[in-house]
């Protein structure tokens, strides 16, 4: 058993520390470390999240179908692209997907509705928010005291899909690009290339290469390892960066062999041939060798961009820049706790003044009321004069109209006194002639 | 129209300028002296030979003389192989890049508009090409109104017309700059029309013959083309959009149904190129990839034929008729009932309306 297991390790000269290499007598053991690691993270199960962004009409779903090989989006539950959104929604969708013992849950991030509207200024908003959302998610769970459970949710690669127009970015591809890069990893695919011949293609490819480093956008970039063999493969990949890709989940039937592809009257295109287009390369990159780079990344780069500027904005408030040229003397305790004293000593004085402005206005209010009660009084003595002089006014004449009654009824009598007297006097008369 | 890539084509489609005619007269060019029988209208037989029919071949050599123009605008987002499409249809490199307008392929920031001419002649007719291209439609973030610019273009061109009309010293040929016929390209996305298209088309449908053609058709396997095709059809009825040839300007049944048959096929899926190879010892256009090669000309391949016939061949008087009889009418009565002129037209100088 004792097969001399040596181990280089490497000699630090830096201070006391200096280790030596030691030969070991026999099997100790602790080769088997990697094996209990991975033992340990395939009971804990892996999770990944993966976001698609790009019009609607670029093959988004039918490439997700046809990468984990599962119908992701099916006739029973139609992709986001059947149904049509007026603004950009984002929706997860999770899987778990099991293969060889290994559990992965996978969730996708698809965004309908980006880039469909007449004026899409902002829509890549929602998108920001998102990824931010979840960096907060995992900010939030960081610094609680119970880590216990920790989902990672956060975004861990972005896959950006170009329409192959062939002559070079949009400016919505630009603009987004700019705004994410520094969020999350943005692999830029180029969708349905099997519009484009090959030579068509390569320049598109070298036009959007050219342009992406025309405005400074930092695509994902691919590791360099230590191993000659895979930066040989490493360096295939980056020549053919931007990926060309063809999606495809129906079975054709080519020399015998049955294949993925896509029927058309003038041959069948391959979707994990070499030549046809860049399937197996995106594939093998993203689940076969660099996924657990991508969640590296998105962890000690995305996330810890984020989580400084995050932190760093709580504390500007209460620090001022120019002060504190060097690192941060106080701890983000205390920090909080001044901003928190001094929080409570604006919120005092804003409320003294508030209450020297209420009183005040109550002050006002009350004078005015009291202004407004004498205007009423004094309108209503007024009146009262009025209608008191109306009154005398109709007794006046009232009296009139009974003297002039009184008049009328004196005449009335004498004129009957008089014409009775006539009327005797005329009997009187007729009697004289008579006799 | 089975015609074979190797021989030029000739024109076989009667003369172009020939009206559909008054009379049961043959289209034939160049007619021999035909017996007068059966004519239109209710008179009587002829009773010897007149030699009205030598009418048509009088029209055709003054029309031969003087060619004839046609204006034809291409719109649609970049990259949608426009260019390579005029390209194709009318055999020679007329279109904008090819005129040497410069090998930079930026996105400009406004809707441009850009006309190139040439004279393209064939069997004795010349015809003054126009190809009307607006780069940066569709391109911009924020897409809003980017059809205003196309839509000012064409009433200006309705407004020149009609200036030199109105004129009381009329040249004997008024130049045509009308746009006859709006080549609109359909991103092939495969689901529906786009919101930006169908605000377009929407605008100017009204103004000017649209011809909407699905682009880069050899993106989609046949199922998905016919799917798309349905739909694109479906969405544009439910919108009300009427595309050229016109449901309404059908003028009798024979119209109708040929009309009808080619409305069922449109929007057409066309591939361009100008590229030859070599397919079974033929030499035929088309687009080589790794799994085979796409004709241009195959009815099989890709709707291209059909498009160019009916432009072409069979309806290309249709649509400059059309636009004068029709768009360019309307576009004169709002004009002189308004009498003040449109908002999106900008006169530059009053001309005195002697009516």
């Amino acid at each position: 058993m004792s097969n001399g297991a040596r181990s280089v390790i490497e000699v630090h000269r830096n201070g006391n520390i200096m280790a030596q290499e030691k030969l070991l007598e026999g099997y100790v053991g602790f080769a088997n470390l990697p094996n209990q690691v991975y033992r340990k993270s395939v009971k804990r199960g892996f999770e990944f999240t993966l976001m698609v962004v790009g019009e609607s009409g670029l093959g988004k779903s039918t490439l997700i179908n046809s990468l984990f090989l599962t119908d992701l989006y099916s006739p029973e539950y139609p992709g986001p692209s059947h149904r049509i959104k007026k603004t950009v929604q984002v929706e997860q969708s999770k899987v778990l997907v099991k293969e060889g013992g290994v559990q992965l849950l996978l969730t996708i991030v698809d965004t309908p509705g980006f880039g469909d509207a007449v004026d899409n200024s902002n829509c890549w908003q929602p998108v920001i928010d998102h990824i931010d959302s979840k960096f907060e998610d995992y900010l939030n769970s960081e610094s609680r005291v119970n880590r216990r459970q920790m989902p990672d949710n956060r975004v861990h690669c972005c896959l950006y899909f170009i329409a192959p127009s062939g002559h070079g970015l949009k400016p919505l591809d630009i603009e987004f690009m700019k705004r994410l890069h520094e969020k999350v990893n943005i692999i830029p695919l180029i969708a349905k290339a099997d519009t484009m011949t090959p030579e068509e293609c390569q320049q598109f490819k070298k036009q959007i290469m050219r342009e992406i480093t025309e405005h400074k956008i930092q695509i994902y970039e691919f590791p360099e390892t230590n191993d000659e063999e895979e930066n040989k493969m490493v360096k295939k990949i980056k020549d053919r960066l931007p990926l060309a890709v063809v999606g495809s989940n129906t079975i054709i039937v080519v020399n015998e062999k049955r294949v993925r592809g896509r029927q058309y009257p003038w041959g069948v295109a391959e979707v994990e041939n070499g030549e046809h287009c860049d399937f197996t390369i995106l594939r093998n990159m993203l689940i076969r060798t660099h996924m657990q780079d991508l969640k590296d990344v998105t962890n000690n780069v995305h996330y810890e961009n984020y989580r400084s500027r995050k932190l760093a904005a709580v504390t500007y408030n209460g620090v001022d820049n120019n002060k504190n040229k060097g690192p941060m003397t106080k701890s983000p305790l205390a920090q909080m706790e001044e901003e928190r004293r001094e929080h409570v000593t604006k919120m005092e004085k804003m409320e003294m003044e508030m209450e020297q402005v209420f009183e005040m206005k109550v002050k006002e209010k009350i004078q005015k009321l009291k202004d407004s009660e004498l205007e009423l009084q004094r309108r209503h003595e007024q009146m009262k004069k009025n209608l008191e002089a109306q009154h005398k006014e109709l007794e006046e004449k009232r009296r009139q109209l009974e003297d002039e009654k009184h008049n009328w009824e004196a005449q009335q009598r004498v004129l009957e006194q008089q014409k009775l007297d006539a009327s005797r006097t005329l009997e009187k008369n007729k009697k004289k002639k008579i006799f | 129209m089975n015609e074979q890539n190797e021989l030029p084509p000739h024109v076989a489609a009667p003369s172009p300028t020939a009206p559909h005619g008054p009379s049961g007269l043959g289209g034939g060019v160049g007619v021999d002296r035909v017996p007068g029988l059966g004519h239109s209208g209710g008179g009587s037989t002829l009773l010897g030979y007149i030699g009205i029919d030598t009418i048509i071949e009088q029209m055709r050599k003054k029309t031969m003389k003087a060619g004839f123009d046609f204006n034809i605008m291409i719109v649609g987002h970049s990259g949608l192989g426009k260019s390579t499409l005029v390209n194709t249809l009318f055999k020679s490199q007329v279109s904008r890049w090819s005129s040497g307008w410069g090998s930079e392929h930026k996105i400009p920031k406004t809707v441009e508009i850009k006309a190139v001419s040439h004279v393209i002649e064939e069997g004795g007719v010349k015809m003054k090409l126009t190809v009307i291209d607006t780069p940066g439609f569709g391109d911009q973030i924020n897409n809003e109104n980017c059809w205003d610019p196309i839509s000012k273009y064409i009433n200006e061109q309705y407004e020149k017309f009609l200036k030199e009309e109105v004129n009381i010293a009329r040249k004997k040929r008024i130049p045509d700059t009308r746009v006859h016929c709006c080549l609109y390209f359909i991103s092939p996305t495969g689901h529906s029309l786009r919101q930006l298209d169908i605000e377009f088309m929407k605008h100017l449908s009204r103004v000017v013959n649209i011809i909407p053609v699905i682009a880069k058709s050899d993106t989609m396997t046949l199922d998905e083309k016919n799917e798309f095709k349905h739909r694109v059809r479906k969405e544009l009825e439910t919108h009300g959009i009427e595309y050229y040839p016109q449901n309404e300007f059908d003028d009798d049944m024979e119209d109708k149904n040929e009309n009808d048959k080619i409305r069922e096929t449109m929007p057409f899926a066309v591939v361009g190129s100008d590229k030859e190879f070599q397919v079974n010892g033929k030499r035929v256009l088309g687009r080589k990839t790794a799994w085979g090669v796409v004709e241009v000309e195959n009815p099989n391949h890709c709707e291209f034929a059909l498009l160019r016939d009916f432009l072409i061949r069979s309806h290309l008087q249709d649509l400059k008729e059309v636009t004068h009889n029709i768009h360019y009418e309307t576009y004169r009565a709002r004009r002189l009932n308004d009498n003040g002129g449109l908002s999106d037209v900008k006169v530059t100088c009053q001309f005195p309306l002697t009516l």
